[in-house]
């Protein structure tokens, strides 16, 4: 296998066992960027999918747990080793059936973990997957989880904020429907528009500093056209214009005065729920659910790659990149480019695809893996 | 699961065990065990303190704490200052707060926060009898100490209202740095509340 001498962290181990269509798995890949090639349904997508489950949440799939564990197994294991700048650490995580329901375990170094969180001391994720294909042409809930998925990469705590607001408006909502005493109603609207505020504001954020980034260091003559990036929605608006304490007081009566207008809906119509990330074709101008899809394609790339810069910024550890069947979607040129890119990322990158052709252009800086029969085979550069 | 190694009795005494918060079937049987194997020493005299208690256990009339007397005897102990009301959750909230001893204060048990999403409504907790016992003269303060969560939160600023016509002042706790906390193991939301909610030194 090529030995690669990078500095970011990359996976130099992964175990797997009953995970998905994988019985066992035993892979010790070396270099800055690994190509798993195979048909379709060999099992390349749940490998990378084993590796994301050490980001905060459910994984690229956003799959259940119990989901997870091969046909007829009561659990699955899922261990990595992984090198750092600051040495080697194995990070684990596994599902076991105990009593009634699942319990998930989390193991630092042969240690007990207290949470899945404790893995962002050593490993960030960032990934891609033909699923966010239609993002900027589908709907602004797809773009939103994008978008929250990015903050939650910079900011740890975005994930706990959202699902606050979410119990917060749920709580609301149901005190709609239900006619509840107004003084309730006022009481979940403040602590609606509290936690409104801090999520929009951390949206906010992320987006400014990813489109800083992203103009910063745009290349005209980049075959991933540069990405323009701002929030719409009126919070967001708000939360621009006015310091914090003030937009929560607007927040508040704007969500009091939409009382009627909101148990019509059944939901709550002003807020973070309902705001889009919007996306701009940069050298052309327009918006980028408007550009060709093969553009479209490049831009999500261009985006996600610019994240995994920003990540590596912002938190000292470069991230690994988990890019699903990307190769594919891009001509020739492009495709080059894409290489180019990847080895020049801090972090180690995980590719997959179905013809090995498409990674010719990696031969000799890249593991290639042939994947198929439930096996994992290096194949020689 | 190994069945029939202990006769119909000692299972139900490992069953209701393990119905005890902390403890589940495993860390049941090893209570029961220990229980049994030291019959005199333990067992019987757990048996006869249990015996008293689910005697003379009562909950307090006034502010919702357990205990064997009604006023229990947080609400009795004359030496309490009266000026100052704890809202809590729950009575193990009230007890953590006494092993803390910073106030030497009088509390009020709500029994649970309101949760529209979990059918809890005013009706529900005891703010009826807050707000008569916050009416008293000698209260000038109540604080709010109820959980950092959605529900929590929301029942606080409902308290907070519900109290606002009263000549009290109502304050909650701070969030923020634990004691003898180092600051660069603590979450960001922590360190942004202690930040936001900062005091004149």
């Amino acid at each position: 296998m090529t030995d690669d001498t990078g500095a970011g962290p990359r996976v130099t181990r992964l175990l797997l066992q009953d995970f998905r269509s994988w019985a066992t798995l035993d892979l010790a890949p070396r270099a800055a960027v690994v190509a798993l090639v195979g048909e379709n349904g060999a099992g390349k997508t749940n490998l990378i999918e084993a590796i994301s489950l050490f980001a905060p949440g459910r994984g690229l799939r956003r799959a259940d747990f119990a989901a997870m564990a091969r046909h007829g197994a009561p659990g699955f294991t899922v261990s990595l080793t992984i090198e750092g700048v600051y040495g080697s650490h194995r990070l684990g995580t596994a599902t076991t059936r105990a009593g009634e329901g699942r319990t998930r375990i989390c193991r630092i170094d042969g240690a007990p973990a207290s949470s899945p969180a404790a893995f962002g001391e050593h490993v960030r994720l960032v990934w891609l997957t033909p699923d966010l294909d239609a993002l900027f042409r589908g709907p602004a809930g797809d773009r939103r989880r994008f978008l929250d998925r990015l903050v939650l990469a910079v900011d740890a705590e975005h994930g706990a904020r959202v699902s606050a607001l979410e119990r917060a408006l749920r709580t609301r909502n149901r005190l709609l429907e239900e006619d509840g005493e107004p003084r309730w109603l006022d009481a979940v609207e403040r602590e609606a528009a509290e936690l409104g505020v801090a999520v929009a504001a951390a949206r906010r954020e992320t987006v400014g500093r990813l489109d800083g980034l992203v103009a910063e260091t745009q290349d005209p003559a980049s075959p991933f056209p540069f990405a323009r990036l701002g929030l719409e929605g009126e919070i967001d608006d708000l939360v621009a214009s006015l310091p914090a304490v003030d937009a929560e007081d607007r927040y508040r009566a704007l969500l009091r005065e939409g009382r009627g207008r909101d148990r019509a809906a059944g939901r709550t119509l002003t807020g973070p729920q309902a705001s889009d990330l919007a996306v701009r074709h940069g050298p052309k101008d327009i918006p980028a659910h408007l550009a060709s899809t093969g553009e479209q394609k490049a831009l999500l790339v261009g985006l996600v790659l610019a994240h995994a810069r920003l990540v590596a910024t912002m938190t000292g550890i470069a991230p690994l990149v988990l890019l699903d069947e990307v190769a594919a979607h891009l001509d020739p040129r492009r495709r080059a480019a894409l290489y180019d890119e990847l080895l020049r990322l801090a972090g180690q990158v995980w590719l997959t695809g179905a013809d090995r052709g498409l990674f010719d252009e990696l031969a000799n800086r890249a593991d290639i893996v042939a994947v198929g029969d439930g096996r994992a085979t290096p194949l020689g550069a | 699961m190994a069945r029939g190694v202990a006769g119909p009795e000692i299972e139900r005494l490992i069953q209701l065990l393990a119905r005890l918060p902390g403890l589940g079937p495993r860390s049941a049987r090893r209570a029961s065990l220990a229980l049994l194997q030291k019959r005199e020493g333990l067992l019987v005299p757990l048996a006869e303190a249990m015996r008293v208690a689910a005697e003379r256990v009562v909950v307090c009339s006034t502010c919702g704490n357990v205990d064997t007397s009604d006023p229990c005897a947080v609400c009795a102990d004359p030496s309490r200052d009266p000026s100052i009301l704890v809202v809590v959750e729950d009575v193990s909230d009230l007890w953590a707060l006494e092993r803390a001893g910073a106030l030497h204060v009088r509390y009020h048990v709500l029994g649970g926060v309101l949760s529209a999403l979990d059918g809890i409504g005013p009706e529900q907790l005891d703010i009826a009898g807050l707000i008569a016992r916050a009416q008293d003269p000698a209260v000038r303060e109540v604080i709010v100490a109820l959980p950092a969560t959605v529900d929590g939160q929301t029942t606080a600023h409902y308290l907070t209202e519900a109290l606002a016509e009263l000549p009290v002042s109502v304050t909650r706790l701070a969030h923020g740095v634990p004691v003898g906390g180092e600051l660069d193991y603590l979450d960001e939301g922590t360190l942004s509340a202690a930040l936001k909610r900062r005091t004149a030194v």
